[in-house]
């Protein structure tokens, strides 16, 4: 059998449908990002949603130790809210940026939940300087009647062990 | 003392430089000064290096740092914490490259050299090359002299000078109302360091911690969305404090807004009800009067010059790596005893701080943004001059001024001169 053929006989491994429905779904989650359109990505989250950035490692416990970011759903809102009042001074003006999201897998589809890994490159420019940053993601989507959306992201910066600047767009 | 570093000390203008009232822009991006305060200052007085709780086991350490220098904090299998620099006496390698961990010994990659966790020269392989070499005369740098207060370790780099307590002054019994807020009496550092980095010049930094006047507007898009009375603490109408304890510590005393509003837990924003097992042990420990005297005042919010920051529910380690560079290093703080408090501590200061904090991001911003602002060659100076006129004694002999006063920042500065004109 070829290479080719195993693959095309196993596709549960390999959901070509899948991927390009989670991978469309990350593109989009990332361009609302980018521009800015809070709202638009508020309303990917489901209530039960979290939403974490940990520090000094990739494995920390979040309820023990501190993370850059570990929001529940109502501190996801406040974020947003913080925003829309305009005086969020480190995003004023926004951040300029430009995230490059690749290396989509689906790691694991439970039915109704879709864990999906992926790697981004985020270039960000402000009044202080360009700065790149880059992490692994992990998505957990979940399917609804509105289509797919997230209940848990983690974002594994690279360098989260060392000193990092002001860090206020959405990552 | 050399007459190159006499001259050197001659060389800056401190009466020009340094006024009551105003600060000249150089002493905030001048590499030169930075230099001198490292040697002035940072090499010089007490600095706080880290917590006894971050290294509770024997042969525990955790890397810490005092400016750029690392320093790698110990507790060797007799109880006492050491502070060793992180650079093999052989030939300069760094020796560790751990954040934390334990061990006994340290051994260099490079060549093998090894060393205890106190700092002594343990062996070398090979040692026939080394025939007649007296280990006890080679071994880590040290910082000369390591003292804790309340678990709090500090180091100095100086052979002699003032004691700690006598360095802590009036900041002392800060952190010994800080400890009552325990039920154990007794604070810990165990969530881990977030690291936020800013370019901007470590004073800029130590001088907003006690920024009374800032707060209304650097934070008002967060205090406006989660409803916070914080803002009303920090107003014109407000009874706190800005109080200058002397030797560089500063602090806002929040106490007088949060007695007159008489709520236990007012200070940490919530109510007895929601921490129910931190109010009983409170009031079994202190017994009822006394622990809601506690709960009613809160903790404090005082900078300990040049470098620790106790901001209520969280510290802030201030690191300068340059003129322009600082890096923030902070934690929740932990009360011993009290699990549901400290869960509610770890989550409000993730919150709060660090690179994406609903607070540090936006005074970060302003650290940087003030950074670039005084480069601009005019006017040469900053203005420090708020409430000048209605600074007062209190009952204690200190200097204090209203809630947005700038007594704070001039304290600072009054400190600052004396240390940097020293020989």
């Amino acid at each position: 059998m070829s290479e080719l053929a195993s693959v095309a006989a196993t596709p549960e491994t390999f959901d070509l449908a899948l991927l390009t429905e989670v991978s469309q779904f990350l593109y989009k989650e990332a361009r609302l990002q980018d521009l800015h359109c809070y709202d638009d990505w508020e309303a990917l989250w489901t209530d039960d949603a979290v939403y974490w950035v940990p520090a000094n490692g990739h494995d920390i416990d979040p309820e023990k130790k501190m993370s850059i970011l570990y929001d529940n759903r109502s501190r996801i809102a406040l974020r947003i809210k913080q925003f829309h009042t305009g005086k969020r001074h480190s995003q004023s003006p926004p951040s300029r940026l430009s995230r490059i999201v690749s290396n989509v897998e689906v790691i694991e589809d439970r039915g109704d939940e879709v864990v999906v890994g992926s790697c981004v490159q985020i270039f960000e420019s402000n009044p202080r300087a360009d700065t790149v940053w880059a992490a692994r993601n992990e998505h957990v989507l979940r399917r609804t009647p509105e289509g797919l959306k997230m209940v848990r992201k983690k974002v594994m910066l690279t360098n989260n062990e060392k000193a990092l600047f002001t860090l206020s767009f959405l990552i | 003392m050399t007459d190159q570093s006499t001259a050197k000390t001659e060389g800056q203008d401190w009466d020009n430089l340094i006024m009551t009232d105003r600060v000249h822009g150089s002493l905030y991006n001048d590499e030169e000064i930075f230099k001198e305060e490292l040697e002035k200052i940072w090499y010089k007085t007490w600095v706080y290096v880290g917590h006894e709780t971050e290294v509770p086991n024997a042969n525990d350490f955790v890397m810490k740092s005092i400016g750029p220098q690392e320093i790698i904090m110990t507790r060797t299998d007799d109880g006492e914490v050491h502070l060793l620099l992180n650079r093999c006496a052989h030939r300069g390698n760094q020796l560790c490259m751990e954040a934390e961990g334990n061990r006994k010994v340290f051994v260099c990659p490079y060549h093998s050299w090894s060393f205890n966790n106190n700092g002594d020269l343990r062996g070398f392989p090979f040692a026939d090359g080394y025939e007649g070499v007296d280990k006890s005369e080679i071994g880590l740098g040290k910082v000369n002299r390591v003292a804790s207060y309340r678990g709090f370790v500090f180091g100095s780099f100086a052979d002699e000078g003032p004691s700690l307590e006598e360095h802590l002054g009036g900041a002392a019994e800060a952190l010994d109302r800080l400890a009552l807020t325990s039920p154990e009496g007794e604070v810990e550092i165990t969530a881990g360091f977030l690291k936020h980095k800013a370019e901007s010049n470590w004073k800029f930094i130590v001088e907003n911690e006690t920024d009374g006047y800032h707060p209304a507007f650097v934070h008002s898009s967060i205090f406006q969305v989660a409803k916070s009375g914080i803002g009303d603490l920090y107003s014109s109408g407000s009874t706190a404090v800005a109080r200058d304890l002397g030797d560089g510590h500063t602090e806002n005393d929040l106490r007088p807004e949060f007695r007159r509003l008489g709520n236990v837990l007012g200070w940490f924003g919530t109510k007895e009800e929601r921490l129910p097992d931190y109010v009983s042990k409170m009031r079994e420990a202190y017994g009822t009067e006394k622990a809601n005297e506690i709960m009613i005042d809160g903790t404090p919010h005082i900078m300990i010059f040049p470098n620790l920051f106790v901001a209520e529910i969280q510290i802030f380690v201030i690191q300068p790596i340059s003129a322009s560079e600082t890096v923030q290093h902070v934690t929740a703080l932990q009360f011993k005893g009290a699990p549901d408090m400290n869960r509610r501590l770890l989550q409000q200061t993730m919150g709060s701080v660090g690179p994406a904090g609903f607070l540090l991001a936006d005074d970060s911003e302003m650290y940087e943004r003030t950074q670039r602002g005084v480069g601009a060659k005019l006017p040469e100076y900053n203005y420090l001059g708020r409430g000048l006129h209605r600074e007062r004694e209190d009952e204690d002999g200190y200097l204090v001024g209203d809630a947005t006063d700038e007594v704070t920042s001039r304290g600072i500065w009054k400190h600052y001169r004396k240390l940097m004109e020293a020989e």
